[in-house]
């Protein structure tokens, strides 16, 4: 019988044990004598958040193809576990093998939003391996960071010994047999990390260094080494069809977020809305093709025995083959009792067609993500959804017997004015009209349109990397804003409105824009106790404000300061194929309020055709 | 037509609740594609009923649930089908078929259960085993028993229908199902209170042997297992 790491009593004494048993239907076991290299793949949070991640199931399967590597799972122990493990000095292990992560090879944490910090942190304390890249020796495994979050990985900089900037599928092979290669011979870990940082998409910190002037700007990102390259260049598959593709994703025991088959169909997005960092990063757009993708659903399903099919990606309307795809599994798997879910569809007509057959209208809600309420700023911001389109589609979608709306929106955005503002309310208003046009007889009930907004925070690689957010007391004004308004509406009783926190807001700016000077706060917030950030009941504001003034960090430099276009921004040595000069482009055009039309429409030339292939190739 | 499968559970499994194993089990009826039945509607659910829940830490030789088909299927091949998709920890031991009785499926028709006990924590004193019999020959066992609203006294004497040792093992038959239902620790408890041995400083690991119905027709007990309830089904095949 398999070991477990931890003992009955702990097992039965903390919240769902399963997180930590591992043994779940295919996950993958091994004979560790056999392998060369062990791979502990981590996401840094809770294990029902982590277990719904399909880029670690892409990896997870990817990596143990390979007979000479086995690669387990690591997720955060929720904060009960982290207790009984730090008072009984029990290290982090993975779930397969449930073997210690400081005896592996690798350990690779995805960094998926910048509110696990924190974690990333606990993940490597518990594992006893040291937390700073410098202090580590081989007898610690290389900590490598990937995800969204490191193409700006500089606040990370000194806990990674590399990163891998871009999409896994492309270079691990060759890290691996370096790795392989660099044990067998015996060289140091210098050495490795020395080569492996000539690897395509590869950063090591460590062989670059910064300065900075008496204003505290970033003055030279240069190289301490001449053998590493100067930029590093975003890793991307350009043959999305045929590469790995997990047929046997693993099946977790208890409820994970994302309980069900994901079918991702295509990467990137032609949008090119201006505040949207994935809509630049993953350029250019790649479709997979459809028929590749019915095999996927059939074999997923079987593998799997889900209950449910769900499409991924930035904007699947725009998915070329949407239709063929959806009647697919419309018609072949809705019989067998399998629920079709569709996010990130525009309600049109045949949107509306297809979730009257896949969902329960009066249950279900429309959703609308105009993200800002007026046409100016939504222009300002390049969304390209009017209020025509919007009223519209609402419109269609009442007389079609719905009457639940949902509505995102951001507030905080670049040029918005109090006018603005108040259009989110009135927006609603006006869907909510829209709803009351219908004959009394033929309605149902009363309307509910529910708007929610976030605060914006200016992302790298975005044309709006340059700008000021807003301090959390500016933000909190302009929801009162919002909502003061709303109730100015003469349907106000049909309409909610809802915001996010401002003070996790905040840091998530810093963090996305910091350099590597942030990196002290974020170990000193750990010090004084943070942990899940991400999470309302253990975020802990004041403990984070404390960690900023302990190490006399100035939140503004990062956040509400505006930053010179000629500025060298910290991200800047990372090459993602969109050129700096599009995005200024993009940020004047954005001032004046002009739009760019999608990547199918017209061509702007934003760099992403260097990859030779995706949309810039389609016509 | 329905069927009822019985499948042991232990080891890591041990600490997956009622709720995860019946959702184990609807992705597993899709894995080993059993044709299984479901409800009408908007979201359509297997017709699937589950025996009397084992508490998490403990295993069992005998868990049970109860299926409706869409058609007959081999039983020993779905035994087989299903064992391929099993995980390690949980397998099915038969599929049998059962009567059509609304009443007779699930937790309803639970009347018994059958326990091995083993201390894993602290120690009994050495007399523990002459102590079985002066413990049953008390006029009542009175403990405190909690339910989801209050907590009160009840006498369990009349729900222990068979405490012995076997071996170092305690062994024992005790009422369960949805009207009177006996957990092996209050058993223990109600035992370690006897024999003054205070409750916090052991543990016990409890292994589910065997679940039961009652067949007797009102004078006296008579016990039949859920799994002799139903019988094999064949299928012919060409
Ligand atoms: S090069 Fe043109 S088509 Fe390609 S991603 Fe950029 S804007 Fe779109």
């Amino acid at each position: 019988m398999r070991k477990l790491a931890l003992n009955d009593e702990i097992l039965l004494e903390i919240e769902k044990p399963a997180r930590y048993i591992g043994n779940e239907v295919n996950s993958v076991n091994k004979d560790a004598s056999k392998v060369d290299v062990r791979f502990a793949i981590c996401f840094p949070d809770v294990y029902e958040i982590g277990m719904s991640h399909l880029g670690i199931q892409i990896l997870y399967d990817m990596f143990n193809q390979r007979e000479d590597v086995w690669c387990e799972r690591v997720y955060s122990p929720w904060t009960d576990l982290d207790k009984v493990m730090r008072r009984e000095q029990i290290p982090l292990f993975a779930l397969e093998s449930q073997d210690p992560v400081k005896d592996f090879d690798f350990l690779g944490i995805t960094i998926q939003y910048e509110m696990c910090y924190t974690n990333i942190l606990q993940i490597l304390d518990l594992s006893q391996i040291p937390v700073h890249s410098e202090e580590r020796t081989w007898e610690h495994p290389i900590v490598i960071g990937g995800g969204p979050c490191t193409y700006n990985p500089e606040p990370l900089a000194e806990f990674f010994d590399l990163f891998y900037i871009g999409e896994g599928e492309t270079v691990y092979d060759e890290l691996l047999d370096l790795y392989k290669s660099c044990r067998l011979e015996g060289t140091s870990r210098e050495t490795f990390l020395e080569k492996a940082a000539c690897i395509e998409g590869i950063y090591v910190p460590r062989f670059y260094e910064v300065s900075y002037d008496e204003n505290g700007l970033l003055e030279s990102f240069t190289r301490k080494i001449q053998s590493v390259p100067e930029k590093i260049k975003k890793q991307i598959v350009m043959d999305v069809t045929s590469a790995p593709y997990p047929m046997a994703p693993v099946v977790p025991f208890i409820k994970a977020t994302q309980d069900r088959v994901v079918l991702e169909i295509q990467r990137g997005c032609i949008r090119g809305c201006r505040f949207c960092q994935a809509g630049m990063l993953y350029r250019p757009t790649r479709e997979r093709d459809v028929e590749t993708l019915k095999e996927y659903a059939r074999a997923m399903l079987k593998n799997t025995g889900h209950e449910e099919i769900s499409l991924s990606s930035l904007s699947s309307s725009d998915y070329s083959e949407l239709k063929e795809l959806v009647n697919f599994l419309i018609e072949e798997f809705q019989g067998e009792g399998v629920n079709i879910s569709l996010p990130s569809l525009r309600i049109d007509a045949f949107s509306l067609d297809v979730m009257r057959q896949v969902q329960d209208i009066k249950k279900s809600s429309l959703t609308f993500a105009p993200e800002a309420g007026s046409q100016r700023l939504r222009d300002v911001v390049n969304k390209g959804l009017t209020e025509e389109m919007i009223l519209d589609g609402a419109g269609q979608a009442f007389e079609g017997g719905w009457s639940k709306v949902k509505l995102y929106f951001m507030l905080g955005l670049p040029t918005e004015t109090d006018e603005d503002m108040k259009e989110i309310a009135r927006l609603s208003d006006r869907i909510a009209r829209r709803y009351y046009e219908i004959p009394k007889e033929e309605r149902h009930g009363k309307c509910q349109i529910t708007a929610s907004s976030s605060f914006f925070v200016p992302k790298p690689f975005t044309p709006f990397q340059w700008t000021a957010m807003c301090s959390s007391e500016e933000y909190i004004r302009r929801a009162y804003v919002v909502k003061h308004e709303f109730q100015e509406q003469l349907n106000r009783k049909s309409l909610k409105y809802n915001w996010h926190d401002a003070d996790v807001t905040i840091l998530e700016g810093v963090f996305a824009r910091g350099d590597r000077r942030v990196g002290k706060v974020i170990e000193e917030a750990y010090r004084l106790g943070c942990l899940y950030d991400s999470w309302t009941e253990t975020f802990c504001n004041e403990k984070w404000i404390e960690a900023f003034q302990n190490t006399n960090i100035d939140i503004e430099f990062y956040t509400t300061r505006e930053r010179d276009l000629d500025e060298l921004l910290p991200w800047d040595f990372i090459d993602i194929g969109v050129s700096k000069n599009f995005l200024k482009h993009e940020w004047e055009r954005a001032v004046q309020g002009t739009i760019t039309p999608n990547c199918r429409l017209k061509c702007y030339g934003c760099g992403a055709a260097q990859f030779g292939g995706g949309v810039c190739y389609e016509g | 037509m329905k069927a009822r499968i019985k499948f042991k559970k232990s080891g890591a499994l041990r600490f997956i609740g009622h709720l995860d194993v019946m959702r184990f089990f609807q992705k597993a009826m899709r894995r080993a594609g059993i044709p299984i039945a479901f409800t009408k509607g908007y979201s359509p659910h297997m017709i699937m009923s589950f025996a009397s829940p084992l508490g998490i830490g403990h295993s069992s030789d005998s868990e049970y649930f109860d299926i409706e088909l869409k058609e007959a299927v081999s039983g020993r091949e779905a035994v087989k089908r299903l064992n391929e998709v099993m995980v390690e920890g949980m397998e099915v031991v038969s599929f049998r078929q059962i009567g059509e009785e609304k009443k007779m499926t699930g937790m309803a028709i639970v009347a018994a259960a059958e326990y091995l006990t083993t201390l894993k924590k602290g120690s009994l004193p050495d007399n523990w085993k002459e102590k079985i019999s002066e413990f049953l020959a008390q006029p009542e066992i009175r403990i405190r028993k909690q339910t989801k609203r209050s907590e009160n006294e009840v006498d369990i004497k009349p729900l222990i229908y068979k405490l012995e040792v076997t071996e170092n093992c305690f062994y024992m038959q005790v009422a369960a199902g949805s009207v009177q239902n006996l957990k092996p620790e209050l058993v223990m408890e109600a035992f370690c209170r006897f024999l003054e041995v205070e409750w916090e400083t052991v543990d016990f690991h409890h292994h589910r042997l065997e679940m039961y119905a009652d067949v007797g027709n009102g004078s006296g007990r008579e016990l039949k297992s859920l799994e002799d309830m139903g019988w094999e089904m064949e299928i012919e095949t060409a």
